[in-house]
Formats: C-alpha cells, sequence, structure tokens
C-alpha cells in the first residue's frame, strides 16, 4: 500500500509486561498507534524513536515486529541498554517516530514441518508468525530462556501449537539445551527451521540443521544504525564473499547463503552477538 | 524569500539542502521516504575505480549526540554505479554528486575521467579526508601539497565537472589547507568530514569498532564544523558547503551565516531517514520569519564586532 515503508511519528497506545512477570525482569510489550501498515511479514522489523531521545541517543532502535493488527503495532522489548530503557518507559500519549516494516521476513510454508526455535527475547517474530501460519499444526516451538517463563509471553503463543521450553538457570544447562535442540532438529529432514536469538545460539542451530538435512533460517540482529541499507554498519558476508545489509537482505537469511552460517567458515560469534535493539 | 536556490561555481542547486556521502546510499535507498527531486544535490556513496568491502565489523557505534563510523568505503565501484544506480536517480531535478576515493593522485584523475562525460553528474567530490582508510584518504587532506597535487590531478581530467574538494577537519590550520586546494584549481569546498575519534567497552576491554579508530559525526561535532567553516570562508573566495551535525533548518542557517552558500546533512539522515526532505520544508518558514529576502543579504552576514 502507499504508506507502506514511510517513516511517520505515532503515539505510543499501551504499555505492560511482556509476560505477567515481565515488568520484574525488563521483558515489556509496546504498542504503539499503526500509521497504515496492512502487509507485514513475521521476521520483519520497524525502527523507532523516541521524541525524548533529543540529541543525546542517536540511532532509533530496530524491533521486531510482535503483532500487527489494524489499528496497533506491537513490540516485545527486551531492556538491554539505555535506548532499550527508553522505549519501555514511555507512556500512553508518549511519541516516537517509526519507519518500517522494513527487511525480509521468514519463508512461511504452509504443508512444510517448520521448527520455530527462539532465544530470549528472539521469541519475538514468532508471536505473528504463529498467528498468521495457516497450518499451525505444522509448527513446533523450543524457546530457550534465562529470566522466568512467566516473564515472556510464552503461554499465549503457546495456546495454538506444540511447545516446549527450557530454563537456562546455571552453566551446565547451556549444554542440555543443546542437546534438546539437536534431537528436536533431528525429526526436521528436509524441513523448516527458523532461528531468532543470540548469535551463538543461531551459530549452533545452523550447524545441527545443516547436519540433519533441515533447510535453516536465521534472523540476525547485527547493530545497524539507519534500517534502510544506507549506513553500511550492518553488514553480514554472503557464501559468495559479499557484503550485504542485514536490513534490507535480512534480518532473515538462508542460514546456508551467508558465509558465517553456511559451514564453510570460522568464527559465527564474532560479530557480537545479539544487539537486539540495544 | 522567494529564491531558495543557490549557484556555486557552475554547480546549481534548486535549494542549499544536499546530502552527505555515505549517510545516503546511493540516494534510491531512501526513495520511499520523500520525493528525492525536492532536495538540492545528493551526494553518494564514495566511489572508488574498483568495488570494496570497506572494514572489518562492528564499524558503527552509538556516542553522546552522535555517532562513530568506520565503514571504510564500501562502494559497488564507479562502474556499476554509472550502470545500475545512476540511471534512476532524478539528476536532471536534483544535483547528483560523485564523491571520489582513490589512493594516489593518477587513481583519483583516472576516476575523475570515467565521471567527465556523465551527463547525469553535476559535480565531483573528491575526498582527501576519510579517516577510515589506510591509504589516500586523510593523508592527502592533511598535508597542503598533496591535496593540491590530488587536486590539480583531478581538475586536469574533470572537463567541465566543478570540482568539489571535501577537508579534513583533523588539521592544525584548516584554512591552510583550503588556501593550497583553492590554489590548486577547487571550484567548490565541502567541510567538515568526520573528527578522528574512538569508543571503548571497559567490560569486555575491546574497542566498539574493529578498526579501533573512526570518525565522529553527529550533533557532537557541530561547534568545531562551525568554526572550521568559519575560518575557511574567511580564507578563500570559492563558494564553501558546510557539514558537521546539521539537525535541524535553525542549525543549516547557522552554516549560512558564517559564510557557507550551502549545506550537507548526513547523520541525520540516520535518526529519520525523511529528515533531508524535511529541512527543505522547514527552511523557508524559518527564513520568513528571521526576515530574510535573499540568500546574498544572509550569507556571511555573521554580526561580529
Amino acid at each position: 500500500m502507499a504508506d507502506a515503508g514511510r517513516c511517520r511519528e505515532v503515539a505510543v497506545l499501551a504499555r505492560g509486561g511482556a509476560g505477567p512477570e515481565g515488568e520484574r525482569h525488563g521483558l515489556w510489550r509496546l504498542a504503539v498507534e499503526n500509521p497504515g501498515w496492512d502487509t507485514a511479514v513475521a521476521g520483519q522489523f520497524a525502527m523507532l524513536r523516541p521524541l525524548r531521545f533529543g540529541q543525546e541517543l542517536t540511532w532509533a532502535r530496530p524491533l521486531s515486529l510482535f503483532g500487527v493488527r489494524p489499528d496497533r503495532v506491537e513490540f516485545f522489548i527486551q531492556v538491554a541498554g539505555r535506548g532499550t530503557a527508553h522505549l519501555a518507559a514511555m507512556n500512553p500519549g508518549d511519541r516516537l517516530v517509526m519507519w518500517g516494516p522494513l527487511g525480509r521476513g521468514f519463508a512461511v510454508e504452509p504443508d512444510t514441518p517448520t521448527l520455530l526455535l527462539a532465544g530470549g527475547v528472539g521469541l519475538a517474530p514468532f508471536a505473528p508468525y504463529i498467528a498468521a501460519h495457516p497450518r499451525p499444526d505444522n509448527l513446533r516451538l523450543v524457546f530457550g530462556h534465562r529470566p522466568p517463563l512467566a516473564a515472556y509471553p510464552f503461554a499465549e503463543m503457546a495456546a495454538t501449537i506444540q511447545a516446549e521450553s527450557f530454563h537456562e538457570e546455571k552453566p551446565g544447562d547451556l549444554d542440555r539445551f543443546t542437546a534438546l535442540l539437536r534431537e528436536r532438529i533431528a525429526g526436521y529432514r528436509d524441513g523448516l527451521v527458523l532461528g531468532c536469538g543470540p548469535r551463538p545460539f543461531l551459530a549452533a542451530v545452523a550447524d545441527m540443521g545443516r547436519a540433519a538435512g533441515a533447510r535453516v533460517q536465521v534472523s540476525l540482529e547485527n547493530r545497524m544504525a539507519c534500517g534502510v541499507g544506507a549506513c553500511l554498519g550492518c553488514v553480514e558476508k554472503d557464501a559468495s564473499d559479499e557484503l550485504v545489509q542485514t536490513c534490507v537482505r535480512g534480518p532473515v537469511f538462508w542460514a546456508k547463503d551467508l558465509e558465517a552460517f553456511s559451514g564453510h567458515h570460522g568464527t559465527p560469534g564474532k560479530n557480537g552477538g545479539c544487539a537486539c535493539g540495544s | 524569500m522567494r529564491q531558495l536556490g543557490v549557484d556555486l561555481a557552475g554547480l546549481s542547486l534548486k535549494n542549499p539542502v544536499i546530502t552527505a556521502s555515505g549517510t545516503f546510499g546511493y540516494g534510491l535507498e531512501f526513495s520511499r521516504y520523500g520525493d528525492l527531486k525536492a532536495l538540492g544535490g545528493i551526494c553518494v556513496k564514495g566511489l572508488s575505480l574498483k568495488p570494496r568491502q570497506g572494514n572489518p565489523m562492528p564499524r558503527v557505534a552509538e556516542t553522546p549526540c552522535g555517532m562513530l563510523n568506520a565503514i571504510g568505503l564500501q562502494n559497488c565501484g564507479v562502474e556499476t554505479f554509472l550502470r545500475d544506480k545512476l540511471p534512476f536517480l532524478p539528476w536532471r531535478d536534483t544535483a547528483v554528486i560523485a564523491n571520489l576515493y582513490a589512493q594516489g593522485a593518477d587513481e583519483f584523475a583516472e576516476l575523475a575521467g570515467i565521471l567527465s562525460d556523465q551527463e547525469g553528474i553535476a559535480a565531483l567530490e573528491v575526498n582527501i579526508s576519510c579517516p577510515n582508510v589506510k591509504a589516500g584518504g586523510i593523508l592527502f587532506g592533511q598535508d597542503p601539497a598533496m591535496a593540491a597535487r590530488v587536486v590539480a590531478a583531478v581538475k586536469k581530467r574533470s572537463g567541465t565537472k566543478p570540482v568539489m574538494v571535501k577537508l579534513s577537519p583533523n588539521v592544525t590550520d584548516i584554512a591552510a589547507v583550503a588556501r593550497a586546494v583553492e590554489a590548486a584549481g577547487a571550484d567548490i569546498l565541502s567541510l567538515v568530514n568526520t573528527l578522528s575519534g574512538m569508543s571503548v567497552d571497559v567490560f569486555s576491554r575491546r574497542p566498539r569498532l574493529a578498526n579501533v579508530i573512526g570518525g565522529l559525526s553527529g550533533p557532537a561535532i557541530k561547534p568545531v564544523a562551525l568554526r572550521c567553516v568559519w575560518q575557511v570562508c574567511r580564507a578563500v573566495g570559492i563558494p564553501v558547503i558546510g557539514m558537521g551535525g546539521i539537525s535541524s533548518a535553525e542549525d543549516a542557517l547557522e552554516f549560512i551565516l558564517v559564510g557557507a552558500h550551502a549545506v550537507q546533512v548526513g547523520t541525520a539522515n540516520f535518526l529519520r531517514p525523511d529528515f533531508a526532505f524535511r529541512l527543505v520544508e522547514e527552511l523557508p518558514p524559518l527564513l520568513e520569519r528571521l526576515g530574510v529576502s535573499s540568500w546574498e543579504e544572509f550569507r556571511g552576514g555573521l554580526r561580529v564586532e
């Protein structure tokens, strides 16, 4: 539609904990006015810049779309730095500049068994993914988290599909979580495996998916300034040694198309992990 | 004020707002956020003879009232630009300015030669001030003699295209460099490029840029930029384009008040992608409010006792 992608000033409609215990753990959901978007795809994102950033905080923050309804656009925010702290403190009526929906979202193949793998705030894009999927019976979600499960909007997302969570509380838990992921991914030969979370998590998902013969997509959260492909701050090396902008060519990529996730590489964790709008 | 247009040594702009190189892609990235034809000019991402990948990641970092970048001139190369980008830019309406990067005077001249007969290119901006590349870049801009050599070489091959030279603030005496490139034949000066800076993280004990050092831009540098433009405008006779942290119509007029003919806006394009388009619209009412009747009357009209 004509207004898609335009930059608009919008008002906050509501703010609350992302889950029942979200507020205590710095996990929030923010609803803002829908400036006329009707074509968003799960995995796309928007750039949000509260007016109260003034000149002190420079960049808008990239946030994955958590829900797009006719009257509102929703985001799921984890407070990770000053920018996200500002965003999470916004009250109804506060204004922000927003542009989007941006980038490319996750593949939807209704008849293909699809495994959704989320780490922490990486849960966000799977809410609209599940909501829009024509065959929820083909979806399965595995969610790894550190704050308590009730801090996340997990229960509502798990209501309509097969879903399980894993609470990582102590260092040794990571191995058990990895083992769980490997076991689940193994069942998706020729299926779709979609990952969103910290970069090391995505690297592990890509490796295990490749070993299992699954087709894997990962959603990257490289640090970015503009969100429109201009600043070249968020680039990622693709499998043919070209640098591509995560904001316009991603943030969702086929793992095989990226050097760091294709199995022909050195160090996937090098880019600093999940930047998640911090 | 009726007439927003400005003429700078053969470069005609419908208004004095130009988007700065490296902050506006090849222009097309912003076409969904405003009408590119409304802009005075577009300085495209720095072009080199061959495509460049630039520096390792991370290469941008946010800083108070600004940002650091060490992109390192990643670009598609001049040939790809001319084939795949320029034809889609509204160059008949908006001045498309090619920003050039090369590692030596001969290479600069070769680039100028390639661009000199391109109808869609309004002017050449010679980047002798990039702080993020090992060869060339700022080294040319810090030595008046070397800067003059590059400009003279470009002028020999630039045909009828006005040659704009982008100056670095990372020098002891910017007026000296300005005078040297003016004497070498520069038609226009643009300043300032970014200020050399760095940012570190005490938790990881690492620099926030893989390149360690980068270029600081944004409102944080505006006072420095304004001072440089003021000094250069008093030192040379050729038109000057001011830039450095411009984030509002008032900021833009500050640069014109100290003597600039036009301005470039950069980091503000990242704050919101429609910034430059809004700036064009915000200038006339502000000029009205200030009672400005013409650019000639206002430009350089700083009241210094």
